[in-house]
């Protein structure tokens, strides 16, 4: 086994300089707006677009779906350097970061085939369908349900689907379903793939703390959904879902670079404004620093194991606990140095706050990953 | 990049885990605590006969030639087991210092006992047991040998300690390094006592969950209640991030990073918080029967106690890191 070596081999160093060049001869010449609205989403996608054209969309997919075979240390520079150039969370990244893992792992030839590429250009957007109204951090609570339609060769369904990232604009959603009402709570749901333009569904925007249209309602009424758009084994969508719930909660959603560019602007804003003489401000700007360093470390340590062959497990809770924590953290520090100003509601400081409060509800509340933790990395008994 | 240790580095570390499991159980520690006794010397020949004492010592010297990053995992096992001995001040800061000296080889040894008192504190620990200690005089190191100073035992919370202040004349010392060298070993002790915090503060979560799995009130373990799992995941949060970072110092040391201060900083920072955390935890779960000084847990949290301000505590590291990262250069 090689030793530890915490620089970039030669062939990293390269790919990082390529991609910089290509980011900073590339990136928008204006801050891209926020994609939680129409006009904000539309033009994301064209430079999401524009990301894939120039062969960086996807850059750890192999090259036939349009990516770069890269590896994960290599994917993790990217991240470094795409925020780094001050660029935004991806409207695509639902996609491309929780149902595409499960796509390659999980799908068939043919959905590979016909999923990831428009997926990779941002032909499809795709939105999350996991969350409903009576089942948010009991996920299988849900009770949108699935009925068999054998004469046209596919399924039926029916419920509402909420909280839906960006969901008014997507083109599509992933989502479980019930299609055995009788098994227990944890089987007899189906993964489904669902075109948000089939006849039967109806999408709400549901407005978020900043204003902004983040949220959709999706209502399904008697929606067909062929055989070839249900993904891995039907009834057996817990465990399908499952299998890259780490994806979301660890390594690929929430990437180091993204905090460690931050922790890197709010240096910069300390050192324009000052602490006011608060030497517990001081501590807090320095604690969200090193936070995104440590988290940056904890993530490589991740991916040497995951690069030699173990995969992702329960600690990917620890994980989530600790980027959407240090995320709060760190965009109140902002705020307190903005001082009066931070009241303000069009500063990046503000915006961030208002998206990091998010962080600790989503992909599984905090509670539940602390009882994920307690439970199967401790090993403290269920009941 | 890869940020993993070697297979020999992991064996080496099971190898030292074993032993410790085997030769330093918490009755012994228990009972050089109370009594203020010399068992420890004996544990000391034999990790020292393993190669664990003179790892950092050149190879004529007796020692094995390795670097802090071959140490950081042994130190952390030492904090597992809460092994009583002056790993840290001999193997971690004394003998980079005293490089192919006829002292290094009578120190990797076990030969002789050789602290240090370079942190700053007006302790030193093991400081009556030493033969020769190293000092700060100005901006130098001064090697004083032990007719050269005399030594007033001070009571710390953890007795495995062993602190002493020091009365001692330069004029007998000799000069073994400058400057850098100094700032280099506060680094390095810094790095090694937060190594052992982590070992610390995992024997702590582990104890505290055997205990929330066995004991029960209201007829089942207190483990099921969310409460106790959420303090012990928390317990458990701060100790995989900081255990990260303290390797990652230990790499920048032994490749002689720029940053290397710095890095040892957040290393200190980290581990001294998860310790405090730990311990914090571990008492609450245990609740009565953890405050009383029959239950060996107390070792464990006593030695988080100490140890969190040796080489400097959180908030002191924290500034450092702020003075690097947040202040003009």
């Amino acid at each position: 086994m090689a030793p530890m070596d915490l620089t970039d081999t030669e062939a990293e160093a390269a790919f990082r300089a390529e991609a910089r060049a290509w980011l900073t001869a590339n990136k928008p010449r204006e801050p891209l707006p926020s994609g939680n609205t129409a006009a904000g989403f539309a033009v994301n996608r064209d430079w999401e677009r524009r990301l894939f054209d120039g062969g960086w969309a996807v850059v750890s997919w192999p090259k036939e779906y349009g990516g770069r075979d890269a590896s994960l240390f290599e994917w993790l520079i990217f991240e470094e350097e795409y925020y780094a150039a001050g660029l935004p969370q991806r409207v695509a990244q639902n996609g491309i970061f929780l149902l595409a893992p499960t796509v390659f792992e999980f799908g068939t030839q043919e959905q590979r085939d016909r999923v990831l590429p428009r997926m990779a250009a941002v032909e499809d957007v795709w939105a999350q369908g996991w969350s409903e109204p009576n089942a948010g951090s009991d996920l299988a609570g849900i009770a949108s349900r699935a009925v068999r339609d054998d004469e046209r060769g596919g399924w039926r369904l029916s419920g509402q689907k909420t909280w839906t990232s960006r969901g008014a604009f997507c083109s599509h959603l992933f989502g479980l379903f019930r299609t055995d009402p009788d098994a227990d709570r944890h089987r007899g749901m189906t993964y489904f793939l669902v075109p948000l333009d089939a006849g039967g569904v109806t999408v709400r925007p549901v407005d978020v703390l900043d204003g902004d249209a983040a949220f959709a309602e999706v209502f399904l009424d008697d929606v067909f959904v062929p055989d070839d758009d249900v993904l891995g084994e039907v009834n057996r969508g817990w465990e399908v879902a499952m299998a890259t719930t780490g994806s979301e909660r660890g390594l690929s959603l929430r990437s180091p670079g993204r905090f460690t560019a931050e922790a890197e602007r709010l240096v910069r804003l300390y050192r324009s404004r000052g602490d006011h003489g608060d030497g517990t401000l001081r501590d807090a700007v320095v604690q969200a620093w090193m936070d995104a360093e440590a988290y940056r470390l904890n993530t490589l340590q991740t991916v040497t194991r995951l690069s030699d062959g173990a995969r992702i497990g329960p600690e990917s809770s620890l994980n989530k606990v600790f980027w959407s924590e240090m995320d709060i953290a760190l965009h109140e520090a902002g705020l307190r140095l903005l001082g009066d100003e931070g009241e303000r509601a069009d500063t990046g400081w503000m915006k961030g706050f208002l998206f990091s409060l998010a962080g600790p509800i989503y992909a599984g509340t905090n509670e539940i990953q602390r009882n994920v933790i307690a439970e199967r990395v401790l090993g403290l008994p269920r009941k | 990049m890869r940020f993993a240790f070697t297979d020999d580095q992991l064996t080496f570390r099971d190898t030292v885990r074993d032993f410790l499991a085997a030769e330093c159980p918490p009755s012994l520690v228990r009972s050089e605590a109370t009594t203020r006794g010399d068992a420890w010397r004996a544990l000391w020949g034999k990790l020292a006969e393993m190669g664990v004492v003179g790892l950092t010592a050149p190879e004529s010297r007796g020692g094995l030639g390795m670097g802090p990053l071959d140490l950081v995992l042994l130190l952390e096992e030492t904090g597992r087991a809460a092994m009583p001995g002056p790993i840290v001040e001999t193997t971690a800061v004394a003998l980079p210092l005293l490089g192919d000296g006829d002292w290094a080889a009578r120190a990797a040894t076990s030969d002789a006992i050789v602290s240090v008192g370079l942190d700053g504190s007006p302790f030193t620990p093991f400081g009556g047991d030493a033969d020769a200690l190293l000092l700060v005089w100005g901006d130098d190191v001064l090697l004083v040998e032990r007719d050269a100073f005399r030594a007033q035992p001070v009571d710390s919370v953890d007795g495995l300690r062993r602190l002493a202040s020091i009365d001692w004349d330069p004029a007998s010392s000799a000069r073994i390094a400058g400057s850098d060298a100094l700032a280099d070993a506060r680094a390095r002790g810094a790095v090694a006592t937060a190594a052992q915090l982590c070992g610390v503060a995992a024997q702590l979560i582990d104890i505290t969950v055997e205990y929330a799995k066995e004991r029960r009130q209201f007829g089942v373990p207190i483990g099921t209640f969310q409460a106790v799992k959420h303090h012990c995941a928390n317990a458990m949060l701060k100790l995989e991030y900081a255990r990260p970072v303290v390797y990652r110092a230990a790499y920048s040391i032994e490749h002689g990073d720029p940053s290397r201060a710095v890095h040892a900083s957040m290393a200190k920072a980290y581990a001294s918080d998860a310790g405090e955390v730990a311990a914090r935890v571990a008492l609450q779960v245990h609740g009565a029967i953890g405050y009383t000084a029959e239950h060996d847990m107390q070792l464990w949290m006593k030695r988080v106690w100490a140890l969190s301000r040796a080489w400097g505590d959180a908030a002191w590291h924290r500034e450092q890191v702020a003075r690097a990262v947040l202040d003009p250069s």
